[in-house]
């Protein structure tokens, strides 16, 4: 084979080598902890841009582990969509282990061979094509996060750990439940296999694989953060340290993405008793969604907070566009899921600048002292709360044009648009009234006063900038939302491309099974 | 000229000025001057093209997909408003330069300001219904930030956020109204659009769509019931008062209706609203306006009286009430925008704005003064000013409107409009700048620089000139409104002084007359308005943010509890729903596969996890007895593996069960005995009821899978486990070679669970948690912490153990066993030296770092799949031969065997860290020294490490 087909597998041995090379060599050396880390995290993106840029021509690609045929090995599959998440996730990466290498590493220990260990999960999770396989990963995966989310520690991040890790648990155990059911009933885990053989399932065992088929959904859904599964995400993102919360942003669209890879493609159109067996539940369930994140914007009383559910929110949006599962609704969802990953992350390093600069007050959403160099964190925190809320000219925007007029032809289209824009206000209305307590009352106050009460639980005593690094990580997010914007033209062609071909299974499924890729039998 | 580059190069402007600002704050004007005045010139290029009759398009593609594109276009209406914008946009730079204060960040103001006047020219020359939504919330983002330019002022920050939310919501309308009618019209070009208007008002879309427009113009406008936020919005700096406020950003909404109206205008439903909501308005604002004290309150009533009356203008639907509005437009924004910068003229040299302080100004500064009573009197409707051209031909086409049959309404309405507006300018023009001088001011009022007053003249210069000559604003008005119309025959109407004696001349007697004597019965008309009740606005809108606040925090604190078993209550009912939901709607038969016989054994094992499982349910509240109890349950868990002849799945779960049991026993050490339960017995017997319909649909899925016969890739594994793997044990070449990529997964996932625990265990050993576990007292101790027999056991168990874990390990390939068996049996071993001697002891002689058999064991497991590359082949490829060992005989050695040395390289390695960090931990908590046995060998305390890293020394 092609030497460069290895690069396929790159983007999971890169971060596993190196994570276990640190915990190996260099655990006891922080300086070169970030050193490689970084410069594992940049080969990672450049990976990133290659695959992405392969996988440009619309050819889905296996990778056969073992060399041993589908579907009876594991297989990664390298095609539009997973090649958009894999550089996603690249560039994201290298944002936040910048940022974190900017003192946030220091505040524990083994933090960059967890994180690594954390990309590997996600890449993992990304280019898999099977099904088991998938369910690996997502181990891997959650359970580094489990370790990045206590990174740090204190009360409030172990008792908001101890709920994550319980929850998923439930989501792990449901998805072992439903991939034994799938595989009870179709005999194999090989994605595509499974897609070839779901519409043949026997009359008699159509019950079992639907439930199958749906309980994976939950799970995905759970990890998505749809109501009512959604429980978890703002208790962990607010108690979180900023890195984990940060890179956090791409583990609820790890769960998207497993929605639109299973629910969209494997189960998709050509799946006979099961074809988008999700469709009755994801619009309901994402309007519900969204209502609970904007509601919990103007409820919360911190910062960070409220950022966790703006994220809700926009899965919420997200998973409306995702659920109408057509070509637009598909492409919407991809622009929006990239869209809402930056401007998440982004949202959460500005918060914490904001933190650190208030010191004892933290990020408690009530008047303070004045914070240092207030002109620019209030203008990169308008920028990215406008990016957020989707007005415009930012990408959120777009990706609310893009959602609304994907929506038209739903059934239910009034519903989508009603909530859609009256939700828009309300986390309007809750970051205009965060951003003016923290930055404009802050001004009526003065140096003079001192917060009566500091909360107990503060990640800084005193008041201290970030990094100059620190900053440049906030201007690349920014940076991103920018181009997002002044690409989307182009953008949205790819992302409908890659649409096209997430609706197409017998493409995945002919590119899977080619007799040119299967191994010759040489043992 | 590039059209785009006129809406961009304020753009420019915004971003150059704050730097600027560092050479001073004549360059910080002259730089926001510069930009402006380069798109003034620009657009001025298009003029002759303009009043040709010509229109220029330019389109550029932003998302095709979307038809979302860079389009713009300049017609009579947009030059129109392009030029006001400019216009006044100049004149509000240059006077700003000498309004704002030393402390005044100029920088700033002038960057939020040329973003709004670039937004602005967006909105008005934007071709594109997509692109216009663009600009048009830009333009509410950049009042929200002018709004709120003083930051310390409670009334800036809480103007400036109900600005946002009416205006800004309003856009959110105008987004889904122009989806809509992009798709009733088939096309966003809105220069095609407002072609389209049959088609579009055939459309069963038009009425939502005209709604949802309405709301977005409506609340731009502040049209009543959105009037609202405008006199909040004088929170702002004066400047931007008299540019966003009253001259061109509330206008936005009188452009909207003006730019769509030949597609929207003209139907009964957008009469029927669009001219009540603006008559009322005009009155409203009007009255209102008459009783304020701020001068800028009372301009703002003004302007949104104003902004009604152009509105109820265009809802007459007549091309003739275009024409006025139009007039209106142009009249309103001179006088208006000269007024505003008077009263900041006022208020900057006076130091207040309060009427009731102020009067006399005329001869304390009589330049300014003179110009406002000038733009005051055109205001009021006087004769010789523009403003009283614009009002009467308002009046006479009242005359002519008659709504829901009543014939004298409009016409007696707008009459009352007209006369109210007399009286506040009177007002205005009286107790401000003439009656009496007063004793004292807060400031001693003087003519203010010429900078400020020579915007203002400019303005009143055209104030008196269209008054004086009305056919100069001739072509002006018919191009605008040809463009409007998108006709090029306009109704007939003059601009002359004297129409002779019509209906509206005694309606403009009348409201001049009584409007007049209103003001001379100022102070009793001001007792009886004092006893009116007065719905205050903002009170009714800071009650309703707040009741949604209420409602968001309610319900937010209601679900989002904080209580993991509400959360997994809800998550599993969600889960056994949808599960039952699915089953229900697919087709189910019952399994065809024979039972197995029944027997003993089974009956009992059976009978004994049932009955574990239920003694659990109520024994739980013991932290101990729940322990051993599910470990009972991995027993039978694996005795039934070796009943389905999978002898290494039981190994596996019995070596695992050891493992976790002994962790946990040792995590308990930290834990209270009982775990009382928190919750109310109702809370439990529900929780109960999802466990038991939760427990029951996943034994009926087991069993319903268990009977049935699916043919499945297994059949594989099974025929080509020796041929392809070069094993006989399927279940290791399964782990190895077909999956090996999940057992590389896997081992890694064990790998981070050590390095989590230990990451999470550490930070607990430091700060508050630590101190807490320092002052935590042994709380039972075993008489003997180190039994003789039981280190003597041990000791002598561990070669044995790992003579077992290495065969274990080399015949994994053909038989039960393999890496990650030994890897436990070998862990085993070494924790009970741990047991038997003591951590320290154990620690003491530990040659290796858990650490760095972890990463050695990812890396060797990892480096073996790389192996493959070198042969051309995917990752984890394996390969296999025959070698002859001397002694040994025939061996079989395959590659995956490297591969299995990573798995238990790391399999150790994690054991031994858990146990090492909850050993560190327990250490922290239980000081007693190492009892020094009899069968201790000699042993330096003071040598060996107390607590930290166990053999971190060593390695080096």
């Amino acid at each position: 084979m092609n030497p460069m087909d290895h690069l396929i597998i790159a983007p999971i041995l890169l971060p596993a080598f190196v994570a276990a090379f640190i915990v190996l060599a260099l655990r006891e050396n922080l300086r070169a902890q970030r050193i490689v880390s970084f410069v594992a995290t940049a080969g990672l993106l450049a990976v990133g841009v290659y695959l992405y840029a392969l996988a440009a021509d619309g050819q889905t690609r296996p990778y056969l582990l073992g060399n041993w045929p589908a579907p009876f090995g594991i297989i990664l599959v390298i095609d539009r969509l997973s090649a958009l998440m894999v550089l996603l996730t690249g560039f994201l990466a290298l944002v936040v282990v910048t940022y974190a290498s900017g003192g946030w590493d220091e505040k524990g220990k083994h933090f960059h061979a967890l994180f690594q260990f954390q990309l590997m999960g996600i890449m993992g999770a990304f280019l898999t094509g099977d099904a088991f396989n998938l369910f690996v990963f997502f181990e891997v995966m959650l359970i580094a996060s489990y370790g990045l989310m206590l990174h740090g520690g204190g009360p409030a991040r172990l008792k908001a750990g101890f709920h994550y890790v319980a929850i998923n648990l439930i989501g792990s155990t449901l998805f072992l439940f439903a991939v034994g059911l799938i595989y009870a009933t179709t005999g194999t885990l090989n994605m595509a296999d499974i897609a070839r053989r779901a519409s043949e399932v026997a009359a008699g065992d159509v019950a079992l694989l639907r439930v199958g088929a749906l309980l994976l959904f939950l799970v995905f859904a759970l990890k998505s953060s749809l109501a009512p599964l959604h429980w978890w995400l703002p208790t962990t993102y607010g108690a979180a340290s900023t890195p984990a919360v940060a890179i956090f942003a791409i583990m609820t669209k790890v769960g998207a993405y497993s929605i639109i890879r299973m629910n969209a493609m494997v189960f998709g159109g050509e799946a006979g008793p099961v074809a988008f067996v999700a469709e009755p539940w994801i619009i309901p369930a994402a309007l519900a969604t969204l209502v609970i994140g904007a509601l919990g914007v103007l409820a919360t009383r911190r910062l960070v907070d409220l950022v966790a559910f703006s994220v809700v929110w926009s899965m919420g949006s997200l998973l409306i566009a995702l659920g109408l599962f057509d070509v637009e609704g598909l492409t919407a969802a991809l622009y929006y899921a990239v869209h809402s990953t930056v401007a998440a992350a982004v949202l959460f390093l500005i918060a914490d600048m904001v933190t650190r600069r208030r010191g004892v007050s933290g990020d408690a959403l009530r008047t303070a002292p004045p914070i240092a160099n207030d002109a620019l964190v209030s203008g990169l925190f308008f920028v990215a709360a406008i990016a957020m809320a989707g007005l415009p000219p930012f990408s959120g925007f777009i990706g609310k044009l893009l959602i609304l007029d994907a929506a038209r032809a739903s059934a239910w289209g009034p519903w989508i648009w009603t909530l859609v824009l009256v939700t828009s206000l309300v986390v309007v209305i809750g970051f205009a009234r965060a951003g003016s307590t923290v930055f404009w009352k802050a001004q009526a106050v003065g140096g003079g006063l001192v917060a009566a009460a500091p909360p107990p639980e503060r990640e800084y005593d005193t008041p201290r900038a970030e990094t100059p690094m620190m900053r440049v990580c906030v201007y690349a997010l920014l940076a991103a939302v920018a181009l997002l914007v002044v690409f989307a033209g182009p953008v949205t062609e790819v992302l409908e491309a890659t649409a096209r071909q997430i609706l197409d299974p017998a493409g995945y499924v002919d590119a899977v099974f080619d007799p040119a890729v299967v191994p010759e039998w040489s043992r | 000229m590039s059209i785009a580059l006129i809406v961009f190069l304020p753009l420019l402007g915004a971003l150059l000025a704050p730097l600027a600002i560092r050479y001073g704050r004549n360059a910080c004007a002259a730089t926001a001057g510069a930009a402006s005045l380069a798109a003034f010139a620009l657009l001025m290029s298009h003029l002759p093209g303009v009043y040709a009759g010509e229109v220029v398009r330019q389109e550029a593609a932003w998302i095709p997909q979307l038809g979302l594109s860079f389009a713009f276009f300049v017609d009579g209406l947009g030059f129109f408003f392009a030029t006001l914008i400019l216009g006044i946009g100049l004149l509000i730079i240059v006077y700003a330069r000498y309004y704002l204060a030393r402390q005044d960040p100029m920088g700033r103001f002038y960057a939020y300001l040329l973003l709004f006047q670039s937004a602005m020219l967006g909105i008005a020359l934007s071709d594109n219904a997509l692109i216009f939504l663009v600009f048009w919330e830009m333009t509410s983002l950049s009042s929200f930030l002018l709004i709120g330019y003083w930051r310390h002022l409670p009334e800036g920050r809480q103007g400036a956020r109900m600005a946002l939310a009416v205006t800004g919501g309003g856009g959110l309308a105008l987004i889904a109204g122009m989806l809509l009618l992009g798709e009733a019209a088939g096309t966003y070009a809105i220069s095609e659009i407002i072609q389209r208007g049959e088609i579009i008002q055939a459309s069963p879309l038009y009425v939502p769509a005209l709604l949802l427009i309405l709301v977005g113009a409506f609340t731009k406008s502040a049209q009543f019931p959105f009037h609202f936020w405008l006199p909040h919005a004088m929170a702002a700096p004066t400047p931007v008062s008299a540019y966003l406020h009253s001259a061109t950003m509330v206008k936005a909404g009188v452009f909207l209706l003006a730019r769509f109206w030949p597609a929207l205008a003209g139907t009964d439903i957008w009469f029927l609203i669009v001219t009540p909501v603006g008559l009322v308005t005009m009155v409203i604002g009007a009255f209102i306006a008459i009783f304020k004290h701020d001068l800028k309150a009372l301009l703002a009533y003004s302007t949104v009286s104003n902004l009604g009356m152009m509105t109820m203008l265009l809802g007459f639907g007549t091309p003739l009430g275009v024409v006025i509005a139009m007039f209106q437009v142009l009249n309103h924004a001179t006088f208006k925008a000269a007024l505003f910068m008077s009263a900041g003229i006022v208020d900057h040299e006076a130091g207040t704005r309060d009427i009731r302080k102020l009067g006399g100004l005329i001869r304390l500064m009589p330049i300014a003064s003179v110009l406002a009573l000038i733009a005051a009197a055109s205001m009021a409707g006087l004769p010789l000013l523009n403003g009283f051209l614009s009002k009467e031909m308002m009046l006479e086409a009242a005359v002519h409107t008659e709504i829901a049959g009543i014939p004298y309404l409009v016409p007696t309405l707008a009459t009352l409009g007209a006369l109210f507006s007399v009286a506040y300018s009177l007002r205005l023009a009286w107790f401000g700048y003439l009656g009496p001088t007063r004793e004292s001011y807060p400031h001693h009022p003087h003519d203010p620089p010429a900078g400020m007053w020579g915007p203002v003249a400019l303005l009143v210069g055209l104030v008196v000139a269209i008054g004086l000559v009305p056919p100069i604003a001739g072509p002006v008005l018919a191009r605008t409104s040809m463009a409007v119309l998108q006709t090029d025959t306009l109704p007939y109407y003059s601009l002359a002084i004297w129409h002779g004696v019509t209906p509206a001349l005694f309606m403009s007697i009348t409201a001049i007359v009584v409007g007049a004597t209103m003001v001379a019965l100022y102070r009793s008309l001001s007792t009886a308005h004092a006893a009116l009740p007065h719905p205050e606005a903002k009170a009714m809108f800071d009650r309703t943010i707040a009741a949604i606040v209420a409602l968001a925090r309610g319900v937010t604190g209601r679900t989002q509890t904080g209580s993991l078993q509400l959360y997994a209550g809800i998550i599993v009912a969600a889960i056994v729903a949808v599960g039952l939901v699915a089953f229900l709607q697919g087709g189910h038969a019952p399994g065809a596969r024979e039972m197995l016989p029944v027997n003993t054994p089974a009956i009992v094992a059976w009978a004994v996890l049932i009955a574990v499982s239920g003694v659990v349910v109520f024994a739980h509240v013991s932290r101990l007895i729940t322990l051993v109890l599910t470990s009972v349950v991995g027993l039978i868990v694996s005795v039934a593996f070796l009943q389905f002849s999978a002898p290494d799945l039981a190994l596996t779960q019995i070596s695992v069960e050891v493992v976790t049991t002994i962790l946990l026993l040792l995590a308990l050490n930290l834990l209270p005995r009982r775990s009382e339960p928190e919750r109310s017995a109702a809370a439990r017997w529900g929780s109960g009821a999802i466990a038991v319909v939760a427990g029951l649909g996943v034994a009926y899925l087991a069993y319903a899978v268990m009977t049935r016969d699916v043919s499945s890739i297994s059949e594989y594994h099974v025929a080509l486990s020796k041929p392809g793997g070069g094993g006989t044990n399927i279940v290791n070449v399964i782990l190895v070679d077909f999956r090996g990529f999940d057992t590389f997964g896997e081992i890694i996932v064990l790998g981070i669970a050590a390095l989590a625990i230990f990451a999470m265990l550490d930070s607990a050993l430091r700060g508050a948690s630590a101190r807490r576990l320092a002052e935590m007292l042994p709380s039972r101790r075993s008489g003997d912490a180190h039994p003789m027999p039981l280190v003597v056991a041990t000791r002598v168990i561990l070669p044995l153990a790992i003579t077992v874990g290495v065969f274990i390990f080399l015949r994994g390939h053909n038989q039960p066993g393999g890496g990650f068996i030994a890897g436990l049996v070998v862990a085993i071993a070494l924790i009970m030296q741990y047991i038997a001697s003591g951590y320290d002891w154990a620690a003491a002689r530990a040659r290796y770092n858990p650490h760095a058999m972890i990463g050695a064991g990812v890396l060797i497991a990892g480096a073996t799949g790389l192996g493959s590359f070198f042969f051309g082949a995917p990752f984890l490829t394996s390969s296999y031969d025959y070698f002859h060992i001397p002694l040994v005989g025939e061996v079989e050695l395959a590659t995956a065997i490297a591969f299995d040395l990573g798995v238990f390289l790391t399999v150790v390695g994690v054991v031994l860290l858990a146990l090492f960090q909850i050993s560190r931990v327990e250490h922290k908590a239980d000081r007693t020294p190492v009892p020094a046995g009899p069968y201790e060998p000699p042993y330096d305390r003071q040598a060996a490490p107390r607590v930290v890293e166990p053999a971190r020394d060593k390695e080096a």
